[in-house]
């Protein structure tokens, strides 16, 4: 196995024993990089120096004894987490040039631990989007087919892992960013329960929506991110006192006599072949591990893409009026007069897809529009959630699929943003809901796509769910499937 | 036609903490431009805010001392604007749900009191500045100062109760006092910390409907407030009598001319898009932090009058001079707890006190004369250790040095002599010396007493005790002794 392949684990126990430095990993992950990123574009930002420099300090930490699992382990982040002098851009041309003068919470901890960031992944622009089509930096290409879209918004993150250019990153969800990239390049996901991880440095999209979380090759190493990064933020008043467990304990758990519940609603017409065939196999897959399967349903599921473009966007409208060209960013240089600097500075610094969202979001909050539209959403929003919470007496946790089709084709739904929005459809009610959820590989398509399983947990439930996906990973071989690139 | 002015009034207080409203920066006012900042009150991609508990604390104080009822749970939302001095594109505030509601205010006017329901008291961040001209190292333009961003203001809105710009004035002079006497804010209203923005409209007298209003912006000081007013009422009324019709727009006044002028109009207004700030969590207030708070109020003016009136028996006139401020306030009660009589001690802070603040241009905070070293002077007196004419001496040189008072009677003699035999010595001198005043008195012109008293204090270089001395005079020249 080439030492870009291994997991968090895998890699560390060689650093820890010393056969291998974090320079020599550090060096190959760059190097495979570098052979690579001309057909993915996963990258936005590489930083090779800064990344040998962190990791010749975690080679000295680890010969102090003072490292642990997570020091010297390259590692990319979406260009959506703010990184101290290393260039943010959000994949949006209005912070083609923004150096962030701090970093995100989560980036803070990960360092703290010494990991190696080797660079700044692609992204949709402010994550909005199914597909990393909407960068301004290029689109990012599936490793599993490079006609293929990877998914979005957190595209660069997954394809990266596909890829083999960092052993592990992170993303953000705010409709399903994670999950649904990590379902088409067939590696872990994990959004957790609003709330879990700090938001601190992160690029606002939909700040009631938007949760950080890892995307890996396997539920330990996803395990052990999620423990690294997860707790309360003071920086953050929406972060959550809550204690955070050792989630890699409780892993070999298993699933006998566990609940899942099958929502209805998430089963219909309109579901891929081979998603449905997938599904059908993971039941199996669980039954005969011992675990129980229920029927539940989920009823205002048919709602959800709908009051999350009214939800999303009107945030959204609202944390994007600070790209106004006055303190950072892009500012359009010939303008006259105040109007016609932020008009222009905004019409050249934002893509259509953002231009689009704010527009609808800005509707969605006017005067005489604001009952009818954001209030009505939000009511929805609460039905969501309790549906969820009902379905949760029941079960312990709820199976679905992630996406409703594998990777579609580059361009295929640029032109029909309505299609792009419905591939959300199954991982948005979990950020209305404010609860996790994870993709595991489950499965290929036929032409040889990956799809995911989605698991969705109780609100701060990760390690019911991260269990439950163990027990699925240690049951199949999906997951040590590599694309072919 | 007679016309009836209806104007509501909402006042912008700047509190008094050490740092803004949701980041750590410091509030201080006049540093270097953009010094006082971080990612939070920049608005940087990725910055959150986190709400300052002092804020709450703060608001919680004014809702109390004006009767409002404390929202146990309450929200922040957006109010979506874009202005260079906006770094978020929005400013954190209330709007449906506001710390406080419904109270009110007893105004005084002519001896008549009226009450001013007040609406709702919210808080919320302030913008920054422009600076315009030559600035350095930008050359000729506008710059952006955020130094004053994100910090904390309280918007106290008034119900549409006051009928004129007295009432306006009076209301917010009582206010003014108010939020001062709390401790949570300066007042000081050349610098913006207290600031008032005026609705005003006019009806025919006797209308129960309510003309069209005109927000006035910004009006700075209770003397531009009342110009503000009048000049818009005389406006409005003109405008509807010559056939016009008032339209609603904001106002700024110029305080030069002082006119008010179009600054927008309706249509051109803000859509502000208010909705709840999902980066905030609502605000839960329990009652206990709100009895807590409420037992930790300081007394408030009014309160603290009628105390001094009935209680202690000052007169109206003394107990509003003593409660103008809450540090002048302060002090008096800190002399009567020393044990000083409530009379005396109100005259020599009054007199005195004040007089040599006024001289130095010294707040009561630093007058150098402290509640205890006035009281020990006031002691001196009332034991008839020294008489009020050396107390006034004494004074001085507390003033001067800060040394105690007694130590200061001592080390200069001044201790009031009683001692019937060395004021005799003086008494007998004096008659023998003037032994023609003698005769007038014996003669029955006894205001000549006067003389006498006058030239045995000057003898005793002003210590003898003046009832000693009166007693052995009345004695000596009537041949008694």
């Amino acid at each position: 196995m080439e030492i870009f392949e291994l997991t968090i684990h895998e890699l560390s126990d060689k650093l820890q024993r010393r056969e291998l430095s974090s320079v020599e990993a550090t060096q190959t992950m760059l190097a495979r990089i570098e052979a690579t990123e001309s057909r993915v574009n996963a990258f936005i930002t590489v930083t090779p120096e800064a990344a040998l420099s962190a990791a010749t300090a975690a080679d000295q930490r680890i010969a102090a004894g003072k490292g642990d699992m997570l020091t010297g382990i390259p590692l990319a982040l979406k260009d959506i987490f703010l990184t101290e002098g290393i260039r943010t851009t959000c994949g949006s041309r209005i912070l083609e040039n923004f150096i962030p003068p701090y970093s995100a919470t989560s980036w803070e901890k990960l360092k703290e631990r010494g990991m190696v960031l080797v660079g700044k992944l692609n992204q949709d622009e402010f994550a909005m989007g199914s597909s990393t089509e909407s960068s301004a930096y290029g689109v990012t290409r599936n490793p599993w087919d490079l006609e293929c879209i990877p998914g979005g918004s957190s595209g660069g993150s997954a394809a990266a892992m596909a890829a083999r250019q960092a052993t592990a990153t992170l993303g953000t969800d705010t409709g399903g960013s994670i999950r649904q990239p990590a379902s088409h390049c067939g590696c872990v996901g994990l959004k957790p329960t609003y709330g879990r991880v700090s938001r601190y440095g992160v690029i606002a999209y939909a700040s009631s929506l938007d949760q950080v979380g890892p995307v890996t090759r396997d539920v330990r190493d996803c395990a052990l991110m999620l423990g690294a990064i997860a707790g309360h933020d003071p920086k953050d008043s929406t972060s959550v006192d809550l204690p955070v467990p050792d989630y890699t304990a409780a892993l070999p758990g298993g699933v006998k006599g566990l609940k899942i519940g099958l929502p209805k609603e998430y089963f219909i017409e309109g579901l891929d072949s081979d998603v449905r065939k997938t599904m059908d196999e993971a039941v199996a897959t669980y039954l005969s591990l011992g675990a129980e399967i229920v029927d539940v349903s989920l009823p205002h599921t048919d709602y959800a893409v709908a009051c999350y473009y009214l939800i999303a966007t009107a945030e959204a409208s609202s944390n994007l009026a600070r790209y106004d060209g006055v303190r950072f960013g892009h500012r359009n240089r010939d303008a006259r007069g105040l109007l016609e600097m932020y008009c222009k500075s905004r019409a050249e610094g934002f893509g259509d897809e953002v231009k689009r969202r704010i527009m609808l979001g800005t509707y969605a909050l006017s005067s005489g529009y604001y009952d009818a539209y954001y209030l009505k959403a939000q009511k929805v929003r609460t039905l969501i959630r309790n549906d969820f919470l009902t379905a949760f007496e029941k079960v312990d946790l709820i199976l679905a699929p992630v996406a409703p089709t594998p990777a579609f084709k580059i361009g295929e739904k640029v032109n029909d943003p309505l299609q792009m929005y419905l591939s959300d459809i199954f991982t948005i009610p979990v950020n209305l809901a404010g609860t996790c959820g994870i993709s595991v590989p489950a499965g290929f398509s036929a032409t040889g796509l990956p799809i995911g399983l989605q698991l969705i947990g109780r609100p701060f439930g990760e390690e019911a769910i991260l269990n439950a996906a163990y027990a699925f990973e240690q049951a199949t071989e999906w997951h040590q499937r590599k694309a072919q690139i | 036609m007679n016309y009836q002015p209806v104007i509501g009034l909402e006042v912008h207080v700047q509190l008094l903490t050490n740092t803004k409203i949701f980041c750590g920066c410091p509030t201080t006012f006049g540093s270097e431009p953009n010094s006082q900042s971080c990612p939070v009150c920049l608005g940087l991609p990725g910055a959150l805010p986190v709400l300052n508990r002092k804020v709450v604390e703060y608001a919680i104080r004014a809702g109390l001392a004006t009767g409002c009822e404390i929202s146990p749970r309450s929200i922040f939302a957006r109010k979506n604007y874009f202005y260079p001095d906006l770094p978020k594109g929005y400013q954190i505030s209330q709007y449906e749900l506001p710390i406080c509601v419904g109270g009110h205010l007893d105004i005084e006017l002519e001896g008549m009191v009226k009450r001013i329901g007040i609406t709702r008291i919210h808080m919320e961040e302030d913008a920054g500045k422009l600076v315009h001209g030559d600035l350095p190292g930008l050359g000729d333009g506008s710059g952006v100062d955020l130094n004053r961003a994100c910090t904390p203001l309280l918007e106290i809105v008034s119900e549409p109760d006051l009928r004129s710009a007295d009432e306006a004035v009076a209301y917010l002079k009582k206010l003014h006092q108010i939020v001062v006497y709390l401790g949570i804010t300066d007042g000081n209203m050349e610098e913006g910390s207290f600031r008032c923005d005026a609705n005003v409209s006019v009806m025919p007298v006797g209308s129960e409907t309510l003309g069209t209003r005109a927000e006035i912006k910004n009006v700075n000081s209770f003397k531009f407030v009342k110009q503000a007013i009048e000049y818009e009422i005389e406006r409005q009324i003109d405008l509807i009598e010559d056939g016009g019709k008032v339209v609603q727009e904001t106002r700024l006044f110029n305080p030069d001319s002082g006119v008010t002028r179009s600054m927008r109009s309706k249509e051109e207004a803000h859509d502000y898009r208010y909705f709840p700030d999902p980066d905030l969590v609502p605000l839960v207030i329990s009652d206990d932090w709100v009895e807590e708070t409420r037992r930790s109020l300081p007394e408030l003016p009014e309160a603290r009058r009628i105390r001094y009136t009935s209680e202690l028996g000052l007169s109206t006139q003394d107990a509003e001079v003593l409660t103008s401020s809450r540090e002048l306030a302060d002090y008096f009660d800190a002399c009567l707890s020393l044990g000083c009589h409530p009379k005396s001690a109100a005259n020599w802070i009054m007199g005195e006190v004040t007089r040599g603040l006024n001289d130095k241009g010294l707040a009561i905070a630093s007058c150098p004369v402290t509640p205890r070293l006035l009281a020990g002077l006031l002691g001196l007196m009332d034991k008839g250790t020294i008489s009020g004419k050396i107390a006034k001496t004494v004074f001085d040189e507390i003033w001067q040095s800060g040394k105690e008072p007694a130590q200061i009677v001592e080390e200069k003699g001044l201790l009031q002599v009683s001692d019937t035999g060395a004021l005799e010595k003086i008494v007998d001198e004096i008659m023998a010396a003037n032994w023609g005043q003698v005769e007038e008195f014996r003669g029955g012109k006894e205001k000549v007493l006067g003389f006498f008293v006058g030239q045995a204090m000057k003898a005793s270089k002003g210590k003898g005790n003046p009832a000693v001395l009166n007693e052995l005079l009345l004695k000596k020249l009537k041949g008694e002794g």
